[in-house]
């Protein structure tokens, strides 16, 4: 025991906790139980650690021992690594697939996480080894808030306005509103269409949003998480029986289209609500002409 | 080679409108050619859509 062994254990214990704190499993069943999540608490472990031994590295005046804070960024960017295959592998055999920018949303997620652990140990082992173990707590209460409100990301229901459309045929064509989805050809698939399918609008509420569900990669992380909590009408080899959403090109408004297995309308809105706004498809048009008005350059 | 949409056949009753280049069955009724468009969806993976009353083709997607 030295001066230094009860604020590493106290740095990796609070890194610990706070990636169990940012690690949960919810209807997105991600990661799965048990493995996938002991690797996650595993490799948080490791973040914790490193994040705490710099601490004592400054206070010894050892600044080269920060370098291995180098090592972190390319062991988590393995990490990152890691997922995307692995959620890329697995996406082939879903019913409804999760879509590549879903993909890359999760894996960075998983990453930065890591980062913020780091960050959570560096900050509580220092305030432990500068002040005393309350400073520490008080700390590590306040990384992990922080934390979490970086972790939060935006929801779509901050953007869109969500409403229920019955769908129906004209013709062959099966539409939402005025908007077109798809055609379908046998009498007997229209039937099932119209009798297990929903339809939702989305109606942007601001330009950024018109371009932001306009993504194909956000559209996709709806369909998914509306199959995922709805259940899905479907199965191998029908693909005329696949969800999908279509883009009004008039006024940018989203049509979704599902097969759900329970239906019901209100529950499907709060999921459609609650999918978040992928960071790899917000575009903020917006902010290009505030700049240009302030001539900011 | 992977093609993202590909005609995989042709159903009319419409002898007229044989589209050319793809594999084409005739049928007699309006009946019968649901029934093989509906057998043919399902053996081929494919969608079938309705370009008008007496055609239907099988697309891949």
């Amino acid at each position: 025991m030295n001066e230094y062994t009860l604020p590493i254990a106290f740095g990796i214990a609070i890194g610990t906790m706070s990636r169990l704190l940012m690690l949960r499993t919810d209807y997105r069943q991600y990661p799965t139980y048990l493995h996938g999540k002991i690797i996650h608490i595993a490799l948080g472990f490791i973040a914790a650690g490193l994040g705490t031994v710099a601490g004592p590295a400054i206070m010894e005046e050892e600044f080269t021992a920060i370098t291995f804070l180098t090592l972190a960024a390319s062991q988590f960017r393995e990490v990152r690594n890691m997922e995307r295959n692995t959620l890329t592998e697995l996406d082939g055999y879903e019913l409804v697939s999760r879509g590549k920018t879903y993909i890359e949303g999760i894996a960075i997620a998983f990453e930065s996480r890591n980062y913020l652990v780091i960050f959570t140990s560096l900050v509580s082992t220092l305030a432990y080894l500068i002040f005393n173990i309350w400073a520490g707590i008080i700390a590590a209460i306040l990384a992990m808030l922080i934390s979490k409100k970086l972790m939060a990301g935006g929801k779509l229901k901050d953007i869109v306005e969500i409403e229920y459309a019955e769908p129906r045929f004209d013709g062959a064509g099966l539409y939402l509103d005025n908007i077109y989805i798809m055609n379908i050809g046998l009498p007997e698939r229209q039937k099932e269409v119209l009798r297990y399918g929903m339809g939702f609008i989305l109606k942007p509420k601001n330009m950024n949003a018109r371009s932001t569900i306009a993504n194909l990669g956000q559209r996709q992380a709806v369909l998914y998480d509306l199959s995922t909590a709805l259940g899905v009408y479907r199965d191998s080899g029908t693909p005329a029986l696949v969800p999908l959403a279509k883009r009004d090109l008039d006024d940018g408004r989203v049509g979704v289209f599902v097969l759900p297995q329970e239906r019901d309308i209100e529950r499907a809105i709060t999921v459609i609500g609650d999918v978040p706004t992928l960071e790899n498809a917000i575009r903020m048009p917006s902010e290009k002409k505030k700049k240009e008005g302030s001539d900011a350059s | 080679m992977m093609l993202e949409k590909f005609i995989l056949a042709a159903i009319t009753t419409n002898p007229k409108k044989i589209p050319s280049g793809t594999a084409v069955f005739h049928c007699d009724s309006k009946k019968e050619m649901e029934q093989v468009a509906a057998n043919l969806e399902a053996i081929l993976d494919g969608i079938a859509h309705a370009l008008s009353e007496d055609l239907y083709i099988i697309v891949k997607h």
